[in-house]
């Protein structure tokens, strides 16, 4: 049976590591979002997280403190976003494309600068990267059929990032419909006059929801240069912040459609690669690049609303002035 | 305070209590707009005290200041005799200051207990709040008759409950000097004398009331004291027993004004739009209009009452083209229109169908275009403005002036900018517009929405003019009293239906106000507005 079943089960596996810097900035996209602040910056917050994260590491040979770093700067590629459009209320359209080409140039200069490999970092050696966690009893288990299956090859042995990731979904949906500052989030993501009436700063309660936004992409940025990847790349984000965007959009603004969604993509790209030159029944090859585009037609798809109406915070995009 | 009652609490010894608010020369710019000038106020604690203006005589910046929503450029503060800084509403709802806002502060897609959390959730997790919050509306309602699903979202609840949500926001935070933004704007007239009771059981229990208004009516039905606000400037202070609708009206508009237009009766010519079974549906498929019938005749206003949002916008919508008719007919001038038969509003324009719509500064006009410009809006392929290609400014400029002179726009400058005229003006030059076209039917929507007393007392001339030169007239207003100075028949909407007739000399105002909240006035002996709100 295990014959049968491991192929499908790597799949979920691969899924399960490619959803990963997918679902941590869906999440950051979220609160961002939900705050009223549209977060298309979340591509260039990941891009120099992954920079700054594979940066420090290699020279101080401390993954953690790439780690971070990697927050640091992602916090501050965020703060850049909301003084922008929270303090001088800019476009955030605009504000966040910014942000995005900022991130692209600025890594590539300073890599170029500092490690003169064209933009790359060094290589990264094994203890300068995230090293897989085994769950206790993964061995033990293995031979129990079906479930020992499931614990030891799909949720054992994935870097811890991939584990905060997981753990950021309850999380982040606790934070938002349990607590105080989530009912704060939310109101002020749709009628921000609502909040300033209760005696609440619009302001203060914005810049919270996106720095907490730039610590969710600083460790998928972490993840993506020192535990998915073994350095860093130029572009090396290759626009998950964008498909992010689009998952958190197509789970409606919602933390654990938000997730499913984040996998739905995962999947796709995990089995894209995984049917690579596989002959299929009637159609022949396996056209990849159609199974790589599905994640985008599906946003557009479901933007179009098929689905049902994805409707946003109201008061997305708007910066908050008082009348007059 | 009269000297009498100074004289007794000085025979007494004792300290009269200080005015639960005092505002000593308050200033409060916006640019160039002195919004607020020298503004001295005192509020006795335990009153309901009023302050009646024209829009835009600075009454709401007043009370924003109040609410800490924006900060004074200068003047001082004082509660309960204690002179405060408000920097922030933060700082007002310390005070004890609370707000019902005239646009509600309410998250539509959040439970009212969410709404009536927001801002003291009473620790980070909400667990204890909820269940605290839960016990405190339970005894709010109990004391004051506010009943509420605190489960219910904002959205579904009809705008009387809304208005509820607000003022148990308010109390919930311990306030006790409470203001009202235009409360009853919204209201039907018995969910207004609902919230009266209510605002009056407040006042027993000792809860300071600030009632912001443009209706005579209401203060006289409800206040102590008035403070008569214009041009940014508080003209005068009043007992309210000491003084009458006539000397309030003088006081806000500065001069003398007649209250009814001179209404007379005039038999009805032959019938000019003539509408059956229209019915409508909106994007989301539900139905806005459901078999509406009726007859327009030449030379009759015809008033459509009702509460806002039942209907009323979307009839207009369809008959001046801007929705397409999807079931029923509309003949007009000889021509059918149904879901076939389609008409835009330059075509229905051209067959004499004219549209004063309930929106100016959407539908009206086109706030940057200048004064001439807006005044042929919708007549721009006519001669009016020009032949030919080009539009000929020198005609359109010369006509325009005359009609500001007609119609007693201030400035007369026709190459003003259109939203740089106060409310008033803007609504003339609309209503100008229109009727100078000679519409043989002119539908008008809430043509004094936002317009002070003198203009309204102008453009009711002009409609009540209009008619007598046998134009018809479609009047739809949430303004009952305006339905009622100027209409020869009035029907009632509700929830898209029209649920009653009744001729000029017939109208009742608890009649209509019942059919508004959609009573059958023969069945409501026993029937309280509470229950018409929760339904």
């Amino acid at each position: 049976m295990n014959e049968v079943l491991l192929p499908f089960i790597l799949t979920l596996d691969a899924t399960l590591r490619l959803a990963t810097p997918l679902i941590l900035c869906a999440m950051a996209g979220l609160l961002s979002e939900r705050s009223g602040i549209i977060d298309i910056s979340l591509e260039g917050k990941l891009l120099s997280g992954a920079f700054a994260a594979a940066a420090v590491s290699t020279v101080t040979g401390n993954v953690y403190m790439g780690l971070g770093m990697a927050i640091v700067v992602s916090v501050a590629m965020a703060l850049i976003h909301g003084f922008a459009c929270i303090t001088h209320r800019g476009n955030q359209i605009i504000s966040g494309l910014a942000v995005n080409i900022l991130a692209s140039g600025l890594t590539v200069t300073i890599g170029f600068a500092a490690f003169r490999q064209g933009g790359q970092t060094p290589p990264l050696s094994a203890d300068e990267r995230f090293g897989p966690i085994i769950l206790p009893f993964a061995d033990a288990l293995r031979d129990v059929p079906l479930i020992g299956l499931l614990y030891s090859e799909l949720l054992s042995g994935h870097k811890l990032i991939v584990y905060i990731a997981l753990i950021s979904v309850p999380l982040v949906a606790w934070l938002l419909f349990k607590t105080r500052f989530g009912l704060r989030l939310r109101a002020v993501g749709e009628v921000p006059e609502a909040v300033d009436s209760a005696g609440i700063s619009v302001t203060w309660l914005r810049y919270r929801a996106i720095i907490l936004a730039g610590i969710l992409c600083g460790i998928a940025g972490a993840y993506l240069s020192t535990a998915h990847g073994a350095g860093f790349v130029r572009e090396m984000s290759a626009g998950k912040g964008y498909i992010a965007l689009a998952a958190m959009i197509f789970g409606k603004w919602r933390p654990w459609s938000a997730m499913g969604a984040c996998l739905l993509f995962g999947f796709l790209e995990a089995a894209s690669s995984r049917m690579q030159g596989v002959e299929l029944p009637l159609i022949g090859q396996t056209p990849v690049d159609l199974i790589l585009i599905l994640p985008y037609i599906l946003t557009v798809v479901l933007l179009a609303g098929f689905f049902g109406r994805a409707v946003p915070p109201k008061a997305i995009g708007e910066p908050y002035v008082k009348e007059h | 305070m009269t000297g009498q009652d100074t004289h007794h609490g000085m025979r007494g010894g004792d300290v009269s209590p200080p005015p639960a608010v005092e505002l000593r020369r308050i200033n409060k710019r916006f640019g160039r707009v002195h919004a607020n000038r020298d503004i001295d106020l005192t509020i006795d604690a335990g009153t309901i005290t009023g302050i009646i203006g024209e829009n835009g005589a600075g009454k709401s910046t007043l009370v924003s200041i109040l609410y800490g929503f924006y900060s004074a450029d200068s003047g001082d503060i004082l509660i309960d005799g204690t002179p405060v800084a408000l920097t922030s509403t933060a700082d007002a709802i310390r005070c004890g200051i609370g707000m019902v806002h005239q646009h509600f502060m309410l998250v539509p897609t959040m439970s009212v207990l969410d709404n009536v959390m927001l801002g003291r959730e009473g620790g980070f997790t909400l667990t204890d709040g909820i269940s605290k919050t839960r016990k405190r509306l339970a005894q709010l309602s109990e004391d004051y008759g506010l009943e509420i699903d605190p489960d219910a979202l904002v959205q579904d609840l009809p705008v009387g409950l809304q208005q509820r949500v607000e003022i148990l926001k308010a109390l919930l935070r311990g306030a006790r000097i409470l203001i009202l933004d235009e409360p009853t704007g919204v209201l039907t007239p018995q969910e207004a004398d609902r919230l009266f009771e209510i605002l009056r059981m407040l006042k027993q229990d000792g809860v300071t009331i600030l009632l912001i208004t443009h209706k005579l009516r209401e203060i006289m039905a409800i206040t102590d004291d008035v403070n008569v606000m214009r041009h940014g400037q508080m003209v005068a202070h009043r007992k309210t027993k000491d003084t009458n609708r006539e000397d309030l009206a003088r006081l806000m508009v500065g001069r003398d004004v007649l209250f009814t237009a001179k209404y007379h009766e005039k038999e009805p010519g032959a019938p000019i739009l003539e509408i059956d079974a229209l019915t409508h549906h909106d994007s989301r498929g539900s139905t806005v209009l459901s078999d509406i019938s009726f007859t327009l005749r030449a030379g009759e206003i015809l008033g459509i009452a009702g509460v806002s949002g039942n209907g009323q916008s979307q009839l207009l919508d369809v008959l001046s083209g801007i929705e397409p008719v999807q079931e029923g007919t509309i003949r007009v001038a000889g021509e059918v229109i149904d879901s076939r038969n389609r008409r835009d509003p330059t075509a229905l324009r051209q067959v004499g169908v004219a549209h004063i719509p309930e929106d100016r500064h959407h539908r009206g006009l086109v706030l940057p275009f200048s004064a001439a410009e807006s005044s042929i809006l919708g007549y721009h392929l006519t001669d009016v403005a020009g032949s030919g290609l080009f539009l000929d400014l020198q005609k359109i400029e010369a006509r325009c002036a005359d009609l500001m002179q007609r119609y007693d726009v201030r400035p007369p400058d026709p190459q003003w900018r259109s939203g740089g005229f106060s409310g008033g003006n803007q609504q003339k030059i609309v209503v100008a517009r229109e009727i100078a076209a000679s519409p043989q039917v002119l539908l008008v929507g809430q043509p004094t929405r936002g317009v002070d007393i003198g203009a309204i007392e102008f453009i009711h001339k002009e409609l009540l003019a209009a008619r007598d030169r046998g134009c018809a007239i479609l009047l739809v207003s949430v303004e009952l009293d305006e339905i009622m100075a100027l209409s020869d028949r009035i029907l009632v909407m509700n929830a898209g239906r029209i649920v009653g007739e009744t001729a000029h000399g017939e109208a009742d105002p608890n009649r209509i106000g019942l059919m508004m909240a959609g009573i059958d006035p023969n069945n409501a002996r026993d029937i309280t507005v509470q229950e018409t709100g929760a339904a």
